[in-house]
């Protein structure tokens, strides 16, 4: 019993709920988050520190475990506990909020909506997370699932774009109607695990070591449930269209959040909760998902290549990303498995970034259609060399984060799954075309696009069309980009180029928790372990 | 000639049933007899004491009462575990409901009036929309009132109250069908005259009066007939009889579920489940907001309490027989409630429609004829009664000058004047969605998970589908609540009364507990079953 993981949850909700009497205080309040953030990034660190992969590969499932029961009368406890995946998922969260209240530091809000709330928001989606990760209860688990939901609604409902209304409604209803799809198949695991201990549970492991007693046509019912629910919230093609509104609309600092970490709870799903509970169920189901992951994969390429708006460019970029993730899991090699949950780590840095230089680049220009940029790079070289590099992250070049995952996902996938890695493979060039492309339009060539031209008017110049207050923000030019964002940028460049040349840390955390999730799948592994994963 | 003995009474175990129809009738003697000025707070003294007397009383006899439950009153009663539990959630949400009735700050004095000359001389002009005027609104809502002074309130409501109290308390205890069918006219009754006593739109308010005790009486004529041919079937109205005698019996099954059929009607009108739920919308619209309360929740209670006990009771052992027709029922209810539910744009309605699908899930429980089920539907009517008082109490809070401000547009842009309000809005909304956390989602895993162990599995899935698309227009509340702008002639947030606080305080606070440590009441609620 640790009391570890608790703190760790109860640390962004306290911080949350002081934003309440500090509302009329705007310094105070940015400031007391900012300092809830960074306590949750120093505890996530030592947590990691003091996490003993050698343990885990030793046959420890979960580490700082903590059980009090809950509701005796359903079986469910209070519990937590982490393995390696759902601690580099932590530690992608813990890392990216700090950043992410830098960058909503001086964000113009909508009218009659304070800084205040934002943060609040912003710290509960960090404990919802925080939640989600550490619960070894799928009861509890469900919970934090749903719980989710709510903050993020109001972001992009109180703090996004024009069309925040109906992208916030979406994305609720969309993630709700998965939510409650789950919640069936939650009961029915509840009373088949009655059935056959006597007694329901809601305990992981309790459930995990029954999980091959269950008749395989149960499991499938089971597994549809929590599958669609996860493919939502991943998500995978036919459940994505909720994204591409949901990621355009929300401020860009929620956009980061909720592409970068909360849909990973839906690929983090996979690997924790559909294949270890319905192993039977997830072989029979694996070309399905398979299918669905490459057409994902080749589909959200070719739509992002045809998208106007950078947002949802972003958006569509990742829904190709989540195929890869999607086609690691289901491939059912721990190589496999390495490499897409390495994936969801890397996704949540690249992406991240991306979104960001996104954010920048339409608080300079006010606008988000790419064509309404170019040739940016002659003016904000900085801002473009970053772009550049978040793209390149993106589409997994070597030396960048991205590359070591996509790579051991697709070597992995290889051996059970050689047609569907080699079409996948294309979703690489894929990947360079629509970056490059974008890069292209918005950075090079002569400077055009009515965004930066707008910009470059002197304040009442001739033709000066804006609005003068805004102008003078400007400074009448094309701003590079300042020391605050460069600071809050620099820690992501580090990471995105350390972790593409020594994944080595990483990958030392995640690979015990792999190897024991193939174990608890029951299949030959085809690549053995330490192998190239190493 | 034999002389008559009078069957034993286990005084103990039905005194909170006592001491409620007592104080109803002292309650009457007080119209009476007290000047007009003093019956308000004696009026309300009395209620609060005898709904507080009640519950002790209950509580000290649940502390040691058999496990198997007492029959009594000649084995006309049932008071065993799921009665105990279900009186107790009768009392607490009748106390709060009464908060809601008695207050008369928020609606300058109170939502009760007999006639509009009595709003008349309560302060508004005849025609006026602009509520008292000339008077100083203070003196008028919150003074007793001296001799001479103009009447504020029509006090009968709180006899109506305590005898429906009473009357839902009898019936969730009845033991045979004649007890209950004389327990529901003693409910519904005072429920039919309440719906007609609004202060605001009369019209309305007489025409929900009119709607519900015609609809009322045809659903009463049904139970009777029902019990009629349940009679003829078994030689007796005692519901284990009738378990008794369907069991290993050459009779004609037409009489048994033809008797259980009309029977059935007659109680699922009460609990206005689908398709019987076609006075909801009109009546909750209509009726005072406080008397909505009223209904929505205990009336709801007391209908599947009664519904449980009879099916569990009486037709227990033929469940696979008339299960069938129930899905169907069940499914109308959720599928109407839900999808109706969207068109609305009232939110007096909307919580209508929102109630007939939550009575499609209530269903679901009462069908599962098992430990589970009975203890998950007693949990789902303790938690839903208690979110829906406050949500009420809420809608009764925001106001225009000419009374409260249903129409969904006019909530628009509310959380930026009162976010406070908006906020518990929202939360209570959630937990009519079900979403974790609040009680609607212990309620719902706890009914949910009882139907599928006893094979109702396609069911549940339509009852998720149902709560998906519900969850839509709560949603839409919030939305508006929260994202939309104000509108010039918005609605003012009226500041509530201390009776209006704590009733939305006990309603937001219990469906907070309940969704976060439901252990101890669930424990409550799982103490025993029916006995007969």
């Amino acid at each position: 019993m640790s009391p570890m993981l608790i703190i760790l949850l109860l640390v962004p909700v306290v911080g949350a709920l002081l934003m309440y009497p500090l509302r009329h205080n705007v310094p105070a309040a940015k400031a007391t988050a900012m300092a809830t953030a960074l306590l949750e990034f120093v505890l996530v660190v030592v947590i990691w520190v003091g996490y003993s992969p050698a343990a885990a590969a030793s046959g420890t499932r979960f580490q700082y475990e903590f059980s009090v029961p809950w509701i005796p009368a359903f079986g469910t406890h209070l519990a937590f506990g982490i393995d390696g995946i759902a601690l580099v998922l932590l530690a992608l969260t813990a890392f990216l909020v700090p950043g992410l209240m830098l960058f909503a530091w001086a964000e113009k809000l909508p009218e009659g909506r304070t800084a205040s709330g934002y943060f609040a928001l912003l710290l509960a989606t960090e404990a919802t997370l925080v939640g989600v990760f550490t619960a070894t209860d799928v009861f509890l688990f469900y919970v934090f699932f749903e719980a989710m939901l709510i903050p993020m609604y109001f972001l992009i409902g109180r703090f996004g774009g024009p069309n925040r209304q109906y992208a916030s409604v979406k994305f609720f209803l969309y993630s709700l109607l998965g939510g409650l799809i789950m919640l069936a198949s939650l009961i029915g695991l509840y009373v088949t695990s009655g059935n056959i201990l006597g007694q329901g549970t809601f305990t992981w492991s309790e459930l995990q070591s029954i999980a091959h007693q269950v008749p395989e046509s149960t499991q499938i019912w089971l597994f549809l449930g929590f599958f669609i629910a996860f493919a939502i919230k991943a998500p995978l093609v036919p459940f994505h269209t909720w994204l591409p509104d949901a990621g355009a609309e929300a401020p860009i600092v929620a956009a980061v959040l909720l592409v970068g970490v909360l849909d990973k709870v839906g690929t983090y799903g996979f690997l924790r909760y559909t294949l270890p509970l319905f192993p039977e169920a997830s072989r029979t189901m694996a070309p399905l998902v398979i299918t669905l992951a490459v057409i994902g994969v080749l589909y959200g390429a070719l739509l992002a290549v045809g998208q106007k708006d950078m947002s949802r460019f972003v958006a569509y970029t990742s829904i190709a990303h989540f195929g890869f993730i999607a086609l690691g899991t289901f491939a059912f090699s721990s190589q496999a498995f390495a490499g897409a949950a390495l994936y969801m780590v890397n996704h949540g840095l690249s992406t991240g970034m991306l979104f960001v230089m996104v954010g920048l680049l339409v608080a300079r220009g006010g606008s988000r259609l790419i064509s309404d940029y170019g040739g940016v790079a002659k003016l904000a070289p900085v801002l473009a060399g970053c772009l550049l590099l978040a793209g390149m992250s993106s589409l997994a070049l070597p030396g960048t984060n991205s590359f070591v995952s996509e790579f051991l996902v697709l070597v992995g996938s290889f051996p059970n799954e050689p047609v569907a890695t080699i079409i996948a493979t294309v979703g690489i060039i894929f990947a360079a075309l629509y970056i490059l492309w974008f890069y292209q339009q918005t950075m090079q060539g002569p400077v055009r696009g009515q965004a930066v031209l707008n910009s470059l008017e002197p304040v009442g110049g001739p033709g000066a069309m804006i609005d003068p207050a805004v102008a003078a923000r400007r400074g009448g030019g094309f701003p590079d980009l300042t020391k605050r964002e460069i600071g809050a940028l620099a820690p992501l460049i580090v990471v995105i180029v350390v972790l593409g040349f020594f994944p080595g840390p990483v990958l030392d955390v995640i690979n015990p928790s792999v190897q024991a999730t193939m174990t608890e799948l029951g299949l030959p592994d085809p690549v053995p372990a330490g192998g190239i994963a190493r | 000639m034999t002389p008559l003995t009078p069957p034993p009474i286990d005084y103990a175990a039905v005194a909170p049933l006592l001491i409620v129809l007592g104080a109803a009738c002292v309650s009457v003697l007080v119209e009476a007899f007290l000047p007009r000025h003093q019956r308000w707070p004696a009026q309300v003294a009395l209620s609060v004491v005898a709904i507080v007397v009640a519950g002790v009383t209950l509580g000290v006899y649940a502390g040691d009462a058999p496990a198997q439950g007492v029959i009594t009153l000649g084995s006309t009663m049932a008071v065993d575990m799921p009665t105990l539990f279900l009186w107790g959630t009768l009392l607490v949400l009748g106390f709060g409901s009464l908060l809601l009735i008695a207050d008369r700050s928020v609606e300058p004095g109170g939502a009760f009036v007999a006639s509009a000359l009595e709003r008349a001389s309560a302060g508004a002009a005849p025609g006026s929309t602009t509520g008292p005027s000339g008077v100083d609104p203070e003196h008028v809502d919150r003074s007793y009132g001296a001799p001479g002074d103009a009447p504020t309130m029509q006090t009968e409501v709180f006899p109506f109250t305590l005898f429906a109290l009473g009357g839902m308390m009898a019936f969730v205890a009845a033991n045979d069908l004649l007890t209950m069918f004389v327990a529901l006219e003693v409910l519904s009754l005072p429920l039919y005259l309440m719906c007609g006593l609004a202060r605001r739109r009369r019209l309305l308010s007489q025409e929900a009066a009119v709607k519900y005790f015609l609809l009322g009486a045809f659903a009463s004529a049904f139970f009777l007939y029902g019990v009629a041919l349940l009679y003829g079937y078994a030689g007796s109205v005692r519901l284990s009889a009738i378990a008794e005698a369907a069991v290993g019996t050459d009779r004609s099954d037409a009489l048994l579920f033809g008797g259980l059929a009309l029977l059935i009607v007659g109680l699922l009108f009460k609990g206005s489940v689908g398709p019987f739920h076609t006075w909801t919308p009109d009546v909750y619209q209509g009726a005072p907001t406080p008397a909505t309360a009223f209904m929505a929740a205990c009336t709801k209670v007391a209908a599947f309490g009664a519904i449980a006990r009879v099916l569990y009771v009486a037709f227990g052992s033929t469940r696979w027989e008339w299960r069938g027709v129930l899905w169907a029922v069940a499914i109308a209810s959720m599928v109407i409630g839900a999808v109706l539910g969207l068109t609305q744009t009232d939110l007096k309605r909307m919580i209508a429609y929102s109630s007939i699908a939550h009575a499609g899930f209530l269903l679901l429980g009462t069908m599962a004829i098992t430990q589970a089920g009975t203890s998950g539907t007693l949990f789902y009517l303790l938690a839903y009664g208690f979110t829906t008082i406050a949500v009420f109490g809420i809608i009764s809070l925001v106001r225009t000058a000419d009374g409260e401000a249903t129409h969904l547009s006019q909530w628009a842009g509310l959380a930026k004047r009162s976010p406070l309000l908006a906020g518990v809005m929202t939360f209570l909304l959630l937990a009519l969605a079900g979403i974790p956390l609040t009680s609607g989602f212990t309620a719902k895993f706890a009914v949910f998970s009882a139907a599928l162990s006893d094979g109702m599995a396609p069911l549940v899935v339509v009852a998720l589908v149902a709560s998906a698309i519900a969850a839509f227009f709560y949603l839409r509340v919030v939305v508006l609540m929260y994202f939309s702008e104000t509108p010039a002639d918005g609605p003012t947030v009226s500041v509530p009364g201390a009776f209006t606080t704590v009733a939305i305080t006990l309603g937001v606070v219990v469906t907070l507990l309940l969704g976060v440590a439901p252990t101890l009441v669930l424990d409550w609620a799982g103490a025993g079953g029916f006995t007969g």
